[in-house]
């Protein structure tokens, strides 16, 4: 069951590091046709009707697998959802067995979310369905990182020399590297901005400054992503406690004020509210964090639809059931 | 048993200064002459080895048998055929079996299944601790009764100073090594390759060379403070290199490893998650690699050592950080060497048999790395040069987990034999 590779995309999304700046453009772009499908009253379009989706998460989610589900449904396409409680993995099935178990039932597609980072590519290498990655590890969580840069763009109308600054736990964080290598990609400035335990290892080698205060980051940004700060970091010892994190490095309004202009707000979410950032920021009007939720549904539609075939010139088109 | 006699080949043996054209006769399992154009006695087999190296037994001191309980990946008995094809003469097994060899029950079925597999000699090492806790002291001197050559708790540390002292100090009645796998584990912190940009990355967790380094830096101590023999496996860090020559240099009673992943791989390997990139130490960076060869090249690691680890294609089949560590080598090492090292020009062949037979049997104390007149007719005969293509599919490990697959190497083992036997042979054209 062989797929064709989309023209602008491969056979799969697996992060952002392995696209160029034109693919991820025409991601951004085909997104924007797509928005408006979810204001409509009746949000439903036909555009992958016939093509059956496994949302397969072994990893808890709620908003990515909501997300991708409401684009699956509303481009027309059957899903399955599938997550490791409950299920043959949980019974000891390997990764590879139940992706090609799922592929004998005839998928187009597998979203998946998992636990390992890597694994959205060896099932990749594996199936020939098309994959997309909802997260692996703590390596990529590409429509997150291209979500990101749609909101950005939104506002700015540009990415392009923009400063923008991603903040708090970027060691473990799959966005944090999706975010930097879309962003570099398209010509806007990286920093990151978080205590030394919870940067990566030669994280300037990947292009970015790397700030150690917070109130320097705020200082020199356009737009500071801010990132979630698990708890378990505690606990692991990389921060002495959630109260000293958000008085040395939380995103707080007495600090932006200090800027003296105005920085947009971005956060993966879930919130740490007063731990990462503080609420009167999460709400404040510079934020985009409900717009880039928003944002999520189109850019998982437009991947779905360029993985799909789909061309990003006729994805209006598309929309009526034309362009294929 | 008929004689052998090896005629014409270049026999190389730094053990006696000895690097010429001779004949070599072998009999009653023993070396019997060398010497120019020696007559074959009646019955003898005569093997032509003209243009090729003839030498004193590899010895690979630090083999996975996997036997017991492992026996999917390998067994003594094809780990011993595979260490023949391979050209080495003996191995030396880990004990981190399931259950470990932590007894002399255990050792002698090691050693006992080593002289049924009709292969290369297997030499059995018992645990450092019981279990491999790294708490209590095992029955040390139960298990060198039993033929243990060395202990060790390979696979893992013993974190606990305390009884690695005890361990250094304990193992002087019987003169064997404490053989050490440096890791500290709160700084590896489970972490599945080297710590660096490509982990980054990758967004794997790293082990930083320190992890290492610390550990040999304690057991160097250690080894100065007790006098106790220490044999510092698979080094795969700069830090670690630089720390074993200024030990050396000290007088104190170390040799140390180098695997050729080591020396011939970076962490570079890794990118796009290639689970036979996998192995504990991990591949390194460049300059950790360069300090590996160096380290080869002056002797510092004074043995070349495989560290072979088979696992069963389903293990490796699974994303990065669930795979197991390790990688198979008997069979690529010395090709690997004569590749990497000899055709680069980094060591000559007489250094490639001194680290690869010599000095190993030296640092465990084994019988062989000489052809002297009257030791074990242990001889490995190889072609310098010959170029060849690594298939894993005519391996005769169990196991088919290597990361040179496809690797064009130039230099191969033709004949290996024991105790003046011919355990294996190359087919030749």
């Amino acid at each position: 069951m062989a797929h064709p590779a989309g023209p602008y995309l491969g056979k799969d999304l697996l992060g952002l590091e392995e696209l160029s700046a034109e693919q991820i453009t025409a991601i951004l772009d085909t997104a924007e046709p797509f928005k408006e499908i979810s204001e409509r009253p009746i949000k439903k379009v036909p555009v992958l009707r016939g093509k059956t989706i496994v949302n397969a998460f072994f990893e808890n989610s709620t908003r990515t697998r909501i997300s991708f589900e409401f684009a699956e449904k509303r481009l027309s396409a059957d899903t399955v959802n599938f997550s490791a409680s409950g299920s043959s993995v949980s019974k000891g099935e390997t990764l590879v067995d139940t992706a090609k178990n799922l592929e004998a039932m005839r998928i187009d597609m597998v979203v998946i979310r998992h636990g390992a980072s890597g694994s959205a590519r060896f099932l990749a290498e594996r199936i020939d369905s098309n994959v997309v990655n909802a997260g692996d590890g703590r390596h990529e969580h590409p429509t997150q990182g291209l979500l990101d840069l749609l909101t950005i763009r939104d506002h700015f109308r540009r990415i392009a020399g923009l400063k923008v600054c991603i903040t708090g736990d970027i060691l473990h964080s799959r966005v944090a590297r999706s975010n930097l290598w879309g962003l570099r990609k398209l010509g806007a400035e990286v920093a990151v901005c978080g205590p030394r335990t919870l940067l990566p290892r030669d994280v300037e080698e990947m292009g970015v400054t790397v700030f150690r205060r917070i109130e320097d980051a705020i200082e020199w940004a356009d737009v500071l992503n801010v990132l979630r700060l698990q708890l378990e970091r505690m606990q692991g010892g990389f921060v002495p406690s959630l109260r000293e994190y958000n008085r040395v490095f939380g995103v707080t309004r007495a600090r932006l004020d200090r800027a003296g202009r105005d920085i947009l707000i971005l956060h993966p979410g879930p919130m740490n509210r007063g731990v990462e950032i503080d609420s009167d920021v999460a709400d404040g009007p510079h934020s985009v964090i409900l717009q880039q939720v928003t944002n999520g549904v189109a850019i998982r539609m437009a991947v779905l639809y360029l993985l799909a075939g789909g061309a990003p010139e006729r994805a209006e088109a598309a929309k009526t059931g034309g362009g294929e | 048993m008929r004689p052998v006699l090896i005629r014409g080949g270049r026999v190389i043996d730094p053990s006696q200064r000895m690097d010429a054209t001779l004949d070599l006769l072998l009999h009653g399992g023993a070396v019997v002459e060398i010497g120019e154009r020696l007559d074959a006695p009646e019955g003898a087999e005569v093997f032509d080895a003209a243009g090729l190296v003839v030498c004193p037994g590899l010895i690979d001191v630090h083999v996975h048998l996997r036997e017991p309980g492992g026996e999917h990946k390998e067994t003594i008995a094809s780990g011993a055929r595979a260490a023949a094809a391979g050209g080495f003469t003996a191995v030396v097994a880990m004990p981190n079996t399931s259950p470990p060899i932590d007894n002399p029950a255990s050792v002698g079925f090691v050693r006992s299944e080593g002289m049924r597999a009709g292969g290369a000699r297997v030499y059995p090492t018992g645990a450092i601790t019981v279990g491999q806790k790294g708490e209590q002291l095992a029955e040390i001197g139960e298990m060198f009764a039993a033929g243990a050559v060395a202990v060790t708790d390979d696979g893992r540390p013993v974190m606990n100073a305390g009884v690695m002292r005890l361990a250094l100090e304990y193992v002087q009645t019987f003169d064997i090594p404490v053989a050490v796998h440096e890791e500290d584990l709160a700084l590896s912190r489970g972490g599945s390759m080297n710590e660096g940009v490509i982990a980054s990355r990758l967004g794997l967790t790293g082990i930083p060379n320190a992890a290492e380094d610390v550990m040999i830096a304690r057991d160097l101590m250690l080894a100065e403070l007790t006098g106790g023999r220490l044999h510092v496996q698979h080094v795969s860090t700069r830090g670690g290199v630089e720390l074993i020559r200024a030990a050396k240099a000290r007088g104190i009673r170390v040799s140390a490893e180098a695997t050729p992943h080591h020396f011939a791989l970076t962490d570079q390997a890794v990118e796009r998650y290639g689970t036979q990139a996998k192995m504990n130490p991990p591949l390194r960076s460049e300059a950790d690699r360069a300090a590996v060869v160096e380290g080869v090249r002056d002797g510092t690691l004074d043995v070349i050592a495989t560290d072979h680890a088979p696992h069963h294609y389903d293990e490796k089949e699974q994303a990065f950080e669930d795979a197991p560590n390790g990688i198979i080598g008997l069979e690529t090492a010395l090709g690997l060497a004569l590749t990497e090292l000899v055709g680069r020009g980094v060591i000559d062949l007489p250094t490639l048999v001194e680290r690869m037979s010599c000095a190993p049997a030296r640092a465990l104390s084994l019988p062989g790395g000489t052809l002297r007149l009257g030791s074990p007719a242990d001889v490995t005969v190889f072609h310098p040069d010959e170029e060849w293509t690594v298939d894993p599919a005519k391996s005769l490990s169990l196991s088919r987990n290597t990361p040179f697959r496809g690797w064009k190497l130039r230099g191969r083992p033709v004949r290996t034999l024991v105790e003046g036997r011919t355990v294996w042979a190359a087919e030749r054209p």
